[in-house]
């Protein structure tokens, strides 16, 4: 590319040709953009000032309006902003401050000179520029450099300058925290100025300070305080309303001076932005003064009566902020919230949605859910789900707390999924499955809902219920034992439509099937067994029937825990009869009562019945068995496995019917029990926590073998701690019973059982608190897996009390007339794990350097004075003493001297001197690397960094000694 | 503190983009863009606000108002009031309105400089600074004595002929009228819209 010749010079296009160019232009913009790029490229390397500014305006105009990448061209802004002509520097500075990246442009630095040059200039509208473009383009360096001037222009002369200066002085602070060491207290000075703009521009500096780190800006209140009593400018209330926000939580004093103010200034304006900020700052901070949230309300009132749709949302969002404390509000605007649920507004009929689901409670949440479907049914996609997900968070908020019927929860989720728009698949799936877990008493219509949901062949077309299928398949194939047709639910199962679903889900259904089919047959056999072998006395056919069907028996948490032990372990279905007998009675009732209620209404099972199961399982399942998905192949495998089992089974008792008992049959037959039983083992949540408290078992050292692996894992080594714990911690309790159990069993003589048993009791009942629950509600009934003697039996009974002590339930008896049905709940795992909030670094500095200034220690200021004044502790003592004389005069000039000031003064002297003697070490280690100048500044940035946390430090223990600041105001 | 302003026609083509943190090209690009997916689906008269939290990150909101076929769009945090802004926008328009005699979307297309300028005025590294128009209008009309004319030919003219600025600003003025109404485009009426 040749540079441009005078005549290109002469006919160059300008910024108004381009634009105008750009508009007449047919077809493709940006061939258009590409040829006008050309040209820019070769005007802009031009000497001639003049062509440069147009090429570079018309290229910053491409750069802003169409994307165009001019990073190539930072350097020809750099050149055109030394000019002289304001007009040229203005385009070189709006060039710069649109394109130039802080992070990446290398070129920045180079106009350290020309910005400070620009910053003294005598012209304020140079000033002004240079103000402008520095704010866009400031790193830490520039930033650094230029402190000085940008201070000298705190006190210009000019209002506009000085306004723009404190604005930028923000930005200052941001990357380069000692600047408010130096900065600050002309900052605070500007406060006391006449002008109210420059008064404005401060108070919004403070603002945003006051949002990152409010407690630093407490001392300052006095004088924000008298702006809000004195100002009628309401740009500036609103700021400094938006300032006492922050701080009216950290001092609750406060309240009591700016509650009034802030009222008079509501009942007073008639600007609505203003009003809106007092309404939110009182419902915000001040929610416990009632008659100021009186008239907030009233006011909020008005605004959701008026026409523009802004004033109702800002409203209904104030409400919302309300709301929690101060319920009657929302109650009184009910009507209102309810009817801006058809708004034609989005903005308001969420805010409309959150509020009526912030008036839900126990006695009202049908009705709302009601209304709020109905809603749901008539609203856009969008909206609906957004009904739904308040809906179904609201319900489940704090493990299910509003829910009482859960009857009643559980058909909703049902009727949800059938709602067209529903896409809360997911959600409503972790919800059914999560009830099913901790809620037994809804365990009946969960299968109810979820068989009403198999069979319907509509639900297939949605994708986004796939996964609530998936729960009720798990459900009904978990809970199979309170279904009334399981034939039925196989065939749902394995119906062909279920093709549809991903494979995953499709694994979960054949998984069902399973445990139903063998749910089914195992129903069957044992009727008849009990049928066959009746004439074998009373006492075998208890022992059949509680054994054999623990699905039965559901009864104390014992009786459940003994059948689960069994499932896992076949030795124990040889279990004495006296095991069980302790409670069998009890149970059997039990047991009776269900078989005469089920019978009438379940269809008998016959042996055809059986059959034409299995061969509809077979037809079925027998393509699969070649799938490519792994998850179904082999579940369908297993299923085939058990239907081959049960044929066996089946021809062996049709045939062998008349004779007695075979003991061949009887092995099949047991198997069959044992899968049931296996299934029959009850799943509970488990607390995220539970991890950790499991305790080390006695004689374990954790770490002692570790080094051994390591040399032998090498890095594998690493994580077989976590992973042997978190087994322990996957496998639910369930599985630590069994094994604890075991052991104990094996050592029954051993007096050492009892104890050991109860400790895990114990620690059991500390994390998995299920039969913490169930030891409540059965405590007439000693636990059957026992072997009690006399000696501990007090301390079964000081288990117990520890363990309801630990409850989190309030003790409620079994006879109690129908009560909100036992929800599991896990003491603190429920929530997700929320992060502690980190403070940034950064804020540290700022509010670091501004306790500091404020505090008035201002010796020690920046790092690099120190620097090169230090060495002598005892000068810097000299020097201390005389900081505190300054700092308590800076006090009085704010009204702030206090007794307790004295004694401050000299906590603060005694942790200086340490201070002071930490220093002199460093300052030393220093003068080493003091040659290496990029060294040098990591240094003193380290430095600053770690003085300033002390210093935070320091302030801190000022702050919780004797609180200052609220003393002026009282 | 405002994080950046827009001003956008109806047909989603930004006229003013500014930010007051970096975003690179593309990014703003993109932002623009789907601003304008938000603002076209929204119906008239319904409020200004509008959700922005997906773009823009967490405590951001954002206020439109629509000037005949021009939107303008303010992007702020929480430390500003949302009616506040609104008055703000009337502000700059007010200014604009006041610097351009009556302003239509061809004088914002083809005064990118002045509209910076007046902006750069009323904001500077996202705060307020400014709230009078008028004050806007009286710094604007300042810098803009010292800048000369947008033409080269007109400059020239200027040095050679010594003829006084205001004439011939006064004659660009005519020219530049005449240019947009030749341009047959639809005249922007009723600037003080909602």
């Amino acid at each position: 590319m040749s540079g441009p010749t005078l005549l290109d010079s002469l006919f160059q296009r300008s910024l108004e040709d381009l634009i105008k160019g750009l508009r007449l232009y047919v077809g493709d913009e940006s061939t258009f953009i590409s040829k006008s790029l050309d040209e820019i490229r070769r005007e802009i390397k031009s000497t001639d000032p003049q062509t440069k500014s147009i090429a570079l305006q018309k290229l910053t105009y491409l750069h802003s309006i169409h994307g165009v990448d001019m990073s190539w061209a930072s350097f020809h802004a750099i050149e055109l902003s030394s000019s002289h002509s304001l007009n040229f520097k203005r385009v070189a500075y709006l060039a710069a401050s649109l394109s130039f990246d802080p992070s990446t442009t290398d070129v920045i630095l180079l106009l350290t000179n020309q910005l400070r040059k620009d910053l003294q200039s005598p012209n304020s509208h140079e000033v002004s520029l240079a103000l402008n473009a520095l704010y866009f383009i400031a790193t830490p360096d520039l930033a650094r450099d230029l402190t000085p001037e940008v201070f000298i222009l705190l006190n210009s002369n000019k209002g506009s300058t000085r306004k723009k200066a404190i604005a930028l002085i923000l930005r200052l602070f941001e990357l380069y925290p000692d600047a408010v060491r130096v900065c600050f207290k002309r900052l605070v000075e500007n406060l006391e100025n006449s002008d109210p703009g420059i008064v404005s521009a401060v108070v919004g500096v403070f603002c945003e300070l006051a949002r990152n780190e409010a407690k630093s800006y407490l001392p300052l209140a006095p004088e924000f305080y008298k702006i809000l009593v004195e100002s009628r400018n309401n740009w500036l209330l609103i700021k400094v309303l938006k300032i006492f926000l922050e701080l009216a939580p950290l001092e609750p004093r406060l309240g009591k001076r700016l509650v009034e103010p802030i009222c008079d200034h509501l009942k007073r304006t008639g600007a609505k932005s203003l009003a809106f900020e007092c309404v939110r700052t009182i419902v915000t901070s001040f929610s416990e003064y009632e008659f100021a949230v009186r008239l907030a309300v009233e006011k909020i009132k008005e605004f959701l009566n008026d026409d523009d749709p802004n004033l109702k949302y800002l409203g209904l969002q104030a409400l919302t902020i309300v709301a929690p404390k101060h319920l009657w509000a929302v109650m009184e605007n009910k009507d209102f919230v309810i009817r801006s649920l058809s708004d034609a507004d989005a903005n308001i009929k969420l805010e409309a949605l959150q509020l009526v689901l912030a008036m839900v409670s126990e006695d009202n949440v049908m009705d709302i859910c009601k209304v709020l479907i109905n809603y749901a049914l008539k609203s856009d996609p969008e909206f609906c789900n957004e009904i739904l997900g308040c809906i179904l968070l609201a319900c489940s908020r704090n493990v299910y707390e509003i829910i009482v019927d859960f009857d009643w929860y559980v058909s909703l989720l049902g009727e949800m999924t059938r709602i067209p728009h529903c896409q809360k698949g997911e959600e409503i799936e972790n919800q059914l499955v999560d009830i099913g877990m901790r809620v037994k008493d809804a365990r009946p219509q969960l299968v109810r809902v979820g068989r009403d949901l198999l069979i319907d062949p509509a639900l297939f077309g949605n994708p986004f219920v796939h996964r609530i299928l998936s729960a009720a398949a798990w459900v009904s194939g978990e809970y199979v034992r309170f279904s009334k047709n399981p034939s039925e639910l196989v065939e749902a199962l394995l119906q062909p439509r279920t093709s549809l679903l991903p494979s995953s889900i499709k694994a979960v259904y054949i998984q069902s099937a399973f445990k139903v089919l063998t749910f089914y047959v195992h129903h069957y056999i044992s009727t008849k067994g009990v049928i066959s072998s009746a004439s074998q006395g009373v006492e075998d056919l208890m022992h059949g029937r509680v054994q054999e069907n623990p699905q039965f028996v559901r009864t104390g948490p014992v009786a459940d825990s003994d059948t689960d032990d069994g499932g896992l372990n076949p030795m124990m279905l040889h279990r004495p009869v006296r095991d069980v007998s302790v409670e069998s009675f009890e149970d059997m009732s039990v047991a009776h009562e269900w078989l005469s209620s089920t019978s009438s209404k379940v269809e008998p099972i016959t042996e055809e019945s059986i059959v034409s199961i299995l061969n509809f399982v077979e037809t079925t399942l027998g393509p699969l068995s070649g799938s490519h998905d792994v998850e179904i192949l082999e579940r369908s495998r297993n299923v085939l496995g058990l239907v081959e089992l049960i044929r066996e089974e089946l021809l062996g008792y049709l045939v062998k019917r008349e004779e007695d008992n075979d003991k061949g049959q009887r092995k099949t037959h047991e198997m069959i029990k044992l899968i049931a039983e296996a299934f029959s083992e009850e799943l509970g949540p488990v607390s995220a926590s539970s991890q950790e408290r499991v305790p080390v078992p006695e004689g374990m050292v954790l770490n002692q073998n570790l080094a051994d692996l390591d040399a032998i894992c090498g890095d594998l080594g690493l994580h077989i701690p976590t992973s042997f714990s978190f087994g322990r911690s996957i496998s639910s309790g369930k599985d630590d019973v069994t094994m604890s159990d075991l052991q104990s069993k094996e050592e029954v003589e051993s007096t050492e059982s009892t104890s050991l048993l109860a400790e895990h009791r114990k620690r059991h009942g500390l994390y998995y608190l299920q039969s913490q629950k169930k030891e409540m509600v059965y405590d007439d009934y000693p636990p059957a897996n026992d072997l009690k003697t006399g000696n501990n039996a007090d301390d079964e009974a000081d288990d117990l009390v520890k363990l309801t002590e630990q409850s989190l339930f309030p003790k409620k008896k079994a006879n109690q007339a129908k009560p909100r049905p036992v929800v599991v709940k896990l003491d603190d795992g429920d929530g997700p794990f929320i992060p502690a909030k980190k403070v940034e670094s950064k804020d540290d500095l700022i509010s670091g350097a501004v306790r500091d200034v404020l505090l008035g220690d201002e010796a020690t200021t920046s790092s690099s004075r120190t620097k090169k004044s230090d060495k002598s502790s005892s000068k810097r003592r000299q020097k201390d003493k005389l900081d505190i004389d300054k700092s308590s005069v800076l006090k009085e000039d704010s009204k702030a001297l206090e007794n307790s000031e004295l004694e401050n003064a000299s906590l603060r002297r005694s942790k200086r001197h340490s201070r002071g003697k930490e220093k002199k070490h460093r300052s030393i280690a220093k003068d080493r690397d003091e040659h290496e100048e990029g060294d040098k500044q990591k240094v003193s940035h380290n430095h600053g960094k770690h003085k300033s946390r002390q210093r935070a430090d320091v302030a801190l223990t000022l702050a919780a000694q004797s609180p200052v600041i609220p003393d002026f105001l009282l | 503190m405002i994080k950046g302003v827009i001003l956008m026609n109806d047909k989603g083509k930004p006229r003013l983009v500014k930010f007051y943190d970096y975003h690179p090209a593309e990014k703003q690009q993109e932002l623009i863009r789907r601003l304008y997916g938000v603002l076209s689906s929204r119906a008239e008269d319904v409020s200004n606000f509008v959700k922005v939290d997906s773009l823009f990150g967490p405590d951001t909101r954002l206020v439109y108002k629509t000037y005949a076929t021009l939107h303008i769009l303010f992007i702020f945090d929480s430390s500003e009031n949302e009616l506040a802004m609104l008055d703000l926008m009337q502000v700059f328009v007010e200014a604009m309105d006041k610097c351009f005699s009556n302003v239509r979307e061809l004088d914002i297309v083809f005064n990118f400089n002045k509209v910076h300028a007046i902006l750069d005025e009323i904001i500077l590294g996202g705060q307020v600074l400014e709230t009078s128009s008028s004050e806007v209008v009286k710094a604007v009309e300042e810098i803009s004595k010292y800048s000369p004319n947008p033409l080269c030919f007109f400059s020239l003219l200027f040095f050679t002929h010594q003829v006084s600025q205001d004439a011939i600003s006064y004659f660009l003025f005519r020219m530049e009228r005449a240019a947009n109404s030749l341009m047959a485009v639809p005249s922007i009426t009723g600037w003080q819209g909602r």
